[in-house]
């Protein structure tokens, strides 16, 4: 089974290319930084480095590192969702209240939470594709709605701004299996979303490099009316990146749930910014067709070590958006220079 | 009465009388023209003339308003440009249809991905599609360095090829080029000229689009002559010298009257 074709050796290609051919691919510049910084709080912190501190920065950069994926996915496609943040929310609502307030099996919650979720993702793509109007400005909508939505119906509802008594819920601790649980690994307690997050990762990136939809999705970013010209079918591949983030919110969403057994009406606002940031760091062009699922996982995992080093070395934690604002800058540098390294001619 | 004469077989790409309207706007009008198997099908004039309309209707991009298109003798109506390939009429777009950032060979066989496995588990056969995509542009005389680089980094006549490569590879039976030489320097649209007399001797139709006589004239068969949206006619090379294509392209009043006004008083 070990059949390789005959190596082309071509007398043109400069000897050169192993780092010519690295510096091709988008997540190199993640991957330095995110090695920096893992040296910077490993040697200036304590905590950084215990089996307990390792735990707690990869939960936090698996939570980002899921939607930073989907959002990557959508990017390269050459969309973006701002409403992948309260869609977490929204999500954990619906089965937060729905389980709690009207006493909804709680398999059954998770599958309409779902299908709310995907729905509105169709939605979205559905507007931006018919219109034409830019995703930035559809999905600012979208997410004003949702957050708004959010707070007023849990209000309405429950009274209240969060949602209370879901652990007593029948077959809480079954789902919790799936969502909230811990494992073992080398002394560390790790959280179930790190492995949902490695997998998503590894899946995204097989689909975007391996697969016919991901040779798809590079280029209705790339150049959407050409891949229309050769067949691609645009409207499809973009109603699975919307749906993608708004069901990779919904994964995000019952990760939290069932992790602290609540959600607030605010849960994921604000972070819409950071998902995109991530993939950018990750190696995402802004204009599209470009990018990696492994970058925006490295995006995650810098900004997760970032987020907990800053705790854990004691300094005032509005550092972080400081950092995160350097980091963007930077990694929109970088791009720019791959790409003219990369010698694409308009 | 190029038509009256035709043999048996029909021709791949016949159009009668064929016109586009975009709204109030008449864009094309009574055109006739055919294309054979091994035969190059000329399609000249000025800017605004309605190249692209025509094009457009025989790729199906555009649906006619008028007249008729048939396809091996069988009338048709393209809804789409699928419908085209799937009849082997391939267009390569004065853009090319291509994705700058993706590397050449996920171009070539962009929409057309070869695939191993079955449903959810089939992924793309990246050596294999890699391997033909340089056997391909071989056998159209290009050769070239890496099929992994970004056909954004190729030069203009060099992206040409890969496109009409990939046509030919597809199965096409006629190949639409629109205006491919416009942009290039002198070298390179001799290169792309030289792509379509191979096209033409492996038994392609093809359908060549521009605006420059000295293009044309070498590498085709038939001549249609296009003007503000009709037809100035459809002539075969023996009937026509460059000079007067030259001439009925222009008009011949409008030459004289600029050349009048560009000679030293
Ligand atoms: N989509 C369209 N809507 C309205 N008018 C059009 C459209 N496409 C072309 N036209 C008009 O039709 C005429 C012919 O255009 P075109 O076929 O593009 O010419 P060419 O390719 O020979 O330069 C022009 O006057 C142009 O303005
Ligand atoms: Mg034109």
């Amino acid at each position: 089974m070990t059949l390789t074709a005959p190596a082309v050796i071509d007398e043109r290609i400069k000897p050169t290319g192993l780092i010519q051919t690295l510096l091709r691919r988008p997540e190199v510049g993640a991957a330095v930084a995110a090695l920096a910084i893992f040296i910077f709080f490993s040697v200036s912190t304590q905590a950084f480095l215990t089996p307990a501190g390792v735990a707690t920065w990869l939960y936090s950069a698996s939570l980002f590192g899921i939607m930073a994926v989907a959002v990557a996915l959508l990017m390269i496609g050459g969309e973006f969702d701002l409403s992948a943040g309260a869609m977490v929310g929204t999500t954990g609502l619906i089965v937060g209240i729905i389980t709690t307030e009207w006493g909804v099996n709680i398999w059954l919650a998770l599958v309409i939470a779902l299908a709310i979720a995907l729905a509105i993702g169709a939605a979205n793509a559905f507007v931006v594709m018919k219109t034409g109007l830019p995703s930035f400005i559809v999905t600012l909508a979208t997410f004003f709605i949702l957050q708004g939505v959010n707070l007023a119906v849990t209000k309405i509802i429950t009274g209240t701004v969060s949602i209370q008594g879901m652990s007593a819920v029948p077959g809480f601790d079954a789902v919790k299996v799936f969502f909230g649980s811990s494992f073992s690994l080398f002394g560390m307690d790790m959280k179930i979303s790190i492995v949902w997050w490695l997998a998503i990762t590894a899946l995204a990136t097989w689909i975007l490099l391996r697969t016919r939809s991901g040779n798809w999705i590079f280029a209705v970013g790339g150049q959407v009316t050409s891949s229309r010209q050769v067949g691609v079918p645009v409207m499809k591949v973009k109603m699975g990146l919307f749906m993608t983030t708004a069901g990779a919110g919904w994964l995000v969403g019952m990760l939290q749930l069932f992790d602290v057994s609540t959600v607030q009406a605010t849960t994921g606002i604000g972070q819409e910014f950071i998902y995109i940031i991530c993939a950018v760091v990750g190696g995402c062009l802004l204009t599209g067709g470009y990018g990696s699922a492994i970058g925006a996982a490295l995006g995650a995992l810098i900004y997760g070590m970032t987020l907990q080093g800053i705790v854990f070395a004691q300094w005032d934690n509005n550092w972080l958006k400081a950092f995160l604002g350097g980091m963007l800058l930077l990694a929109v540098l970088v791009n720019l220079y791959v790409r003219r390294q990369a010698g694409v001619r308009s | 009465m190029t038509h009256a004469e035709a043999s048996a077989v029909p021709p791949i790409l016949e159009v009668r009388d064929i016109g586009k309207t975009y709204g109030s706007i008449l864009a094309l009008q009574g055109v006739s023209a055919s294309v054979g198997v091994g035969e190059v099908l000329c399609v000249l004039g000025d800017n605004g003339a309605g190249k692209s309309t025509f094009i457009k209707i025989l790729s199906g991009a555009h649906v006619h308003t008028q007249g008729k298109l048939l396809a091996y003798g069988v009338e048709r109506t393209f809804g789409s440009p699928r419908e085209a390939l799937d009849l082997g009429i391939a267009t390569v777009y004065q853009d090319l249809a291509v994705v700058p950032l993706m590397p050449v060979w996920r171009n070539f066989f962009l929409g057309s991905e070869v695939t191993r496995g079955f449903g959810p588990f089939s992924q793309l056969d990246v050596k294999g599609m890699r391997r033909i995509t340089k056997e391909e542009l071989a056998r159209m005389g290009i050769d070239l360095r890496d099929v992994d680089q970004p056909i954004g980094t190729l030069s203009g006549g060099e992206r040409q090829s890969v496109a009409i490569a990939r046509a030919v590879y597809f199965g096409a039976k006629v190949v639409i080029l629109d205006e491919p030489t416009s942009a290039l320097g002198v070298k390179q649209a001799g290169a792309v000229l030289k792509y379509i007399a191979q096209a033409r001797d492996r038994g392609l139709g093809v359908v060549f689009i521009t605006h420059n006589p000295h293009h044309a004239y070498p590498v085709g068969d038939r001549f249609l002559l296009l003007k503000r949206g009709t037809s100035l006619g459809d002539f075969k090379k023996s009937e026509i010298t460059i000079e007067e294509m030259t001439k009925l392209m222009a008009g011949a009043a409008e030459l004289d009257a600029l050349a009048h006004e560009l000679a030293r008083p």
